[in-house]
């Protein structure tokens, strides 16, 4: 039997806000993206925020409309990544199979480590124990023998906890919970699964295979085999680099676009960012797809394909194209993405080269390696695109490549 | 609260920092008799977590932290401080 834990770092962005100014930890506090920005929405809150019933997500005034003294601070980054990086140290002290999921969790396999630091529930024990000391910060730990499990057991109990799901009383903890809290079970699986009468994760493990994957294919079985307690996935090593199958960008912009020009002027500034990224990963695309969000939070997303390449000239050209093809103004929209899939090495390509274009592409080529250069040299911002300036309203963030890095991750993928 | 002090250290060749002495608000110098104890500590009193160093001034024992800079940010080591 594995032994895996999941550890949840406690309301992670505000509990570091807390330790980093002691006064906060007495009132009640949220960090909230910028609200001139449109990012306004809560991050994360601290336990006394939380008992006024504030949730990561609300908007601003939704929030202060539950708590008149909530106090806000804009989100610092780099410091919860340091945060995030320490805490990862001290996991590696027990074990090399360390699997981070976003920045404030991660799956540990401790079955080897026992035999060196006693029990899985030792370590955990000790590993909380660390954390609180060493850092400041409070964990909730999951103990079980698969990461679906484990993950459920550090939501279980929290703030400061361990729980422990063993074969024993899986059945007696896991089954009577909520089948919205399996992972994966988002909205639309939560509703249809409720169609069918499955309310809880126990309704989900003991349903018919066959009535599973007549109505969510292949998902279905995956579902089943979470719930009931068989998901064999194993916890990735520290040195085992994942394959990168997309790179892509995304803003929320600081006033709607409504025009073709200023739709423009946001892919452009994407589409230098993928591209610049797709160079460090000495990778080409052959797919492009942008994503679009209206001001009424609805979502739409839209592919084609390109010749390979790792051009922003070009990838912004597809973009466009794609964008022009599917809208005409007027319209609204809040926030927009550009994502390049299709992913191949430069190594393992060869292009038929178009025998009167060749020399366009190569200059374009050598313009944006010697623009990477510079920005490595100078930093991010040193060289622009003549576009960007056109409206500096809608592209004003730092560094499109290296402030979004940290992204939500798929359990499934790979 | 948390009192930021200058200090100077040595650092050996393998990159452990040891602090020799620190400047105290008021100007005045402290030698460092001798550290007691290092480890890895959050300061709960003055906010943040660092290298905790428990040293001998004087006879008397009082903990100097030490707390690392923004990893982007080269040129800035650490910041030594005092609870108070």
């Amino acid at each position: 039997m594995r032994k895996i834990l999941h550890i949840d770092l406690n309301n992670f962005y505000a509990s570091v806000e807390c330790l980093h100014d002691p006064d906060l930890k007495n009132v009640p506090l949220a960090v909230c993206g910028s609200t001139e920005l449109r990012h306004g929405i809560v991050l994360a809150k601290n336990n006394l925020a939380k008992s006024y019933g504030i949730k990561t997500g609300d908007v601003i005034w939704e929030a202060k409309n539950k708590c008149k003294s909530l106090v806000t601070v804009l989100p610092d980054f780099s410091l919860y990544l340091r945060f995030s990086m320490l805490a990862r140290h001290i996991y590696e002290d027990y074990t090399d199979k360390i699997e981070p999921f976003g920045i404030d969790e991660c799956w540990l396999d401790v079955t080897e480590s026992e035999k060196l630091f006693g029990s899985a529930l030792d370590i955990a024990e000790s590993i909380r124990k660390r954390i609180k000391d060493e850092l400041g910060l409070t964990v909730s730990i999951g103990v079980s023998f698969n990461k679906i499990y484990a993950k459920l057991g550090s939501d279980y109990k929290k703030p400061d906890a361990i729980t422990v799901i063993d074969e024993n009383n899986y059945k007696d903890i896991v089954y009577p919970l909520p089948v919205k809290q399996l992972l994966y079970v988002g909205r639309a699986t939560y509703n249809k699964l409720n169609a069918i009468g499955i309310k809880t994760i126990g309704d989900l493990a003991e349903a018919p295979s066959t009535l599973l994957k007549e109505k969510f294919g292949v998902v279905g079985e995956y579902l089943k085999t979470f719930a009931s307690g068989q998901d064999d996935k194993p916890v990735k090593k520290k040195s085992a680099v994942s394959v990168v199958k997309s790179v892509g960008n995304s803003i929320t912009t600081a006033r709607d676009m409504q025009s073709y020009k200023d739709v423009e002027v946001v892919i452009n500034l994407l589409a230098d960012s993928v591209a610049g990224r797709l160079r460090d990963y000495k990778l080409k695309a052959s797919t492009v797809s942008i994503y679009v969000r209206s001001n009424d939070l609805n979502t739409k997303s839209f592919q084609c394909k390109m010749p390979y390449n790792c051009s922003s000239s070009e990838i912004q050209e597809f973009a466009m194209k794609l964008f022009k093809a599917n809208y005409k103004p007027p319209f609204k929209f809040r926030s927009i993405g550009v994502k390049a899939s299709g992913l191949k090495e430069f190594e393992q390509l060869y292009v038929q080269l178009d025998i009167f274009d060749v020399a366009r592409i190569e200059k374009q080529e050598a313009l944006e390696k010697a623009m990477d250069k510079i920005r490595s040299r100078f930093g991010y911002n040193s060289v622009k695109k003549g576009i960007l300036k056109l409206d500096e309203e809608l592209t004003e963030f730092v560094n499109p490549k290296e402030e979004h890095i940290i992204h939500p991750i798929s359990f499934l993928k790979g | 609260m948390k009192v930021y002090v200058e200090v100077i250290a040595s650092f050996d060749v393998n990159g452990e920092v040891n602090p020799l002495s620190l400047k105290w608000e008021d100007g005045r110098i402290y030698e460092i008799d001798k550290i007691l104890d290092v480890r890895p500590t959050a300061s709960l009193k003055g906010g943040g977590a660092g290298t905790r160093y428990l040293v001998r001034i004087n006879g008397q024992e009082r903990y100097l932290f030490c707390e690392a800079q923004n990893v982007m940010n080269r040129h800035s080591f650490c910041r030594w401080f005092i609870e108070k």
